[in-house]
């Protein structure tokens, strides 16, 4: 009976969705017959976003849509994404911290995947940078740059070469929140030359984004591994650890 | 020819999309659960590419599959650990 009503839940939010998504302006991408019989239709009363970003994009400082919508036409968006996951993992760390965890001992990684770990490890760092840096023109971006850190902090904590320090140290909680603060930082910065909130100066954008991106990359990477970790050591240690 | 091929394999990702979903939220086994998530996460990758949203297929890969993944098998350890005791229902 329950599962019968479950069912019947789902379904109905299944058929909302696709009714949703059916709703949508078609003028994202899709080349099928009724999409293009459609958009004939329809459009006059559709906002075309992607049109109206591409005629703004030689303003953004960037050259990729995608970031140009993220880091400059909705960067508040993405401040408050990054807010988020920083709030995620204080609690994650306060949680961890207050349960005084057990001391983990991470199993002695084989031959295998010591040398996996040797190779794959500054190969993923130089993809995070190459990923952060290509975000100008092409997909990529501090999210994804940072989310392959993260990978690779990961890699090194399962193969036991980054210690689970209880106390977090000071260079992590400043690592934690240097993206956050770079953003507000710059996002406020940008008011006192008579601009509005987060509305960088056309010339300055680009630059401004790339410091953006960097400092988020490396937020985001210690975030998502901390969430991993839970109590983990902080950067400088972990360069001694993998030696 | 050529219009029937791209076709087949969008029906193809998607139709193995919900398949893999259903097995991932019936079967009992966890850890065969998140393996099968990490594999939803990547074709779903896949299927972003097809959408022509590269970001998103890069996200989803890096972490809907990846570090999702890693936590949920974390996740997945640390249930078992307690349980030796007793034995599984």
């Amino acid at each position: 009976m329950t599962r019968t009503l479950i069912a019947l839940l789902c379904l109905g939010l299944a058929g909302m969705l696709g009714w949703a998504l059916w709703q949508l302006p078609g003028d994202v991408g899709l080349k099928s017959d009724l999409q293009s019989e459609l958009q004939g239709q329809v459009q006059a009363d559709i906002v075309g976003l992607p049109a109206l970003v591409a005629a703004h994009l030689d303003q953004s400082g960037v050259r990729h849509p995608v970031t140009a919508v993220l880091l400059n036409f909705r960067a508040y968006d993405t401040l408050l994404e990054i807010g988020v996951l920083l709030l995620a993992v204080l609690g994650v760390l306060a949680v961890r911290h207050a349960a005084a965890p057990e001391p983990v001992h991470p199993q002695r990684a084989g031959a295998v995947l010591a040398a996996l770990v040797h190779l794959a490890v500054p190969l993923m760092v130089l993809v995070a940078g190459y990923l952060l840096w290509a975000g100008a023109h092409q997909p990529g971006g501090a999210f994804q740059a940072g989310a392959v850190l993260a990978g690779a902090g990961v890699l090194l904590r399962l193969s036991g070469r980054l210690p689970a320090l209880l106390p977090p140290g000071f260079w992590l909680r400043a690592g934690l929140l240097l993206g956050f603060a770079v953003f507000l930082v710059i996002a406020l910065g940008v008011t006192r030359g008579g601009h509005e909130l987060l509305a960088y100066p056309v010339q300055q954008a680009g630059g401004l984004i790339l410091a953006i991106e960097a400092s988020l990359t490396l937020s985001i990477g210690l975030i998502l591994v901390s969430l991993f970790v839970g109590a983990p050591s902080p950067p400088e240690h972990g360069g001694e650890a993998s030696e | 020819m050529n219009d029937i091929l791209p076709w087949l394999y969008d029906s193809l990702i998607a139709l193995t999309l919900l398949w893999i979903a259903w097995q991932t939220l019936s079967t009992r086994d966890l850890f065969k659960a998140v393996l099968l998530f990490i594999v939803f996460g990547l074709l779903m990758a896949l299927a972003w590419v097809r959408l022509q949203a590269p970001d998103l297929a890069l996200a989803e890969a890096a972490i809907g599959a990846g570090l999702t993944g890693a936590l949920l098998l974390d996740a997945v350890g640390h249930l078992r650990v307690p349980r030796r005791p007793g034995p599984r229902k």
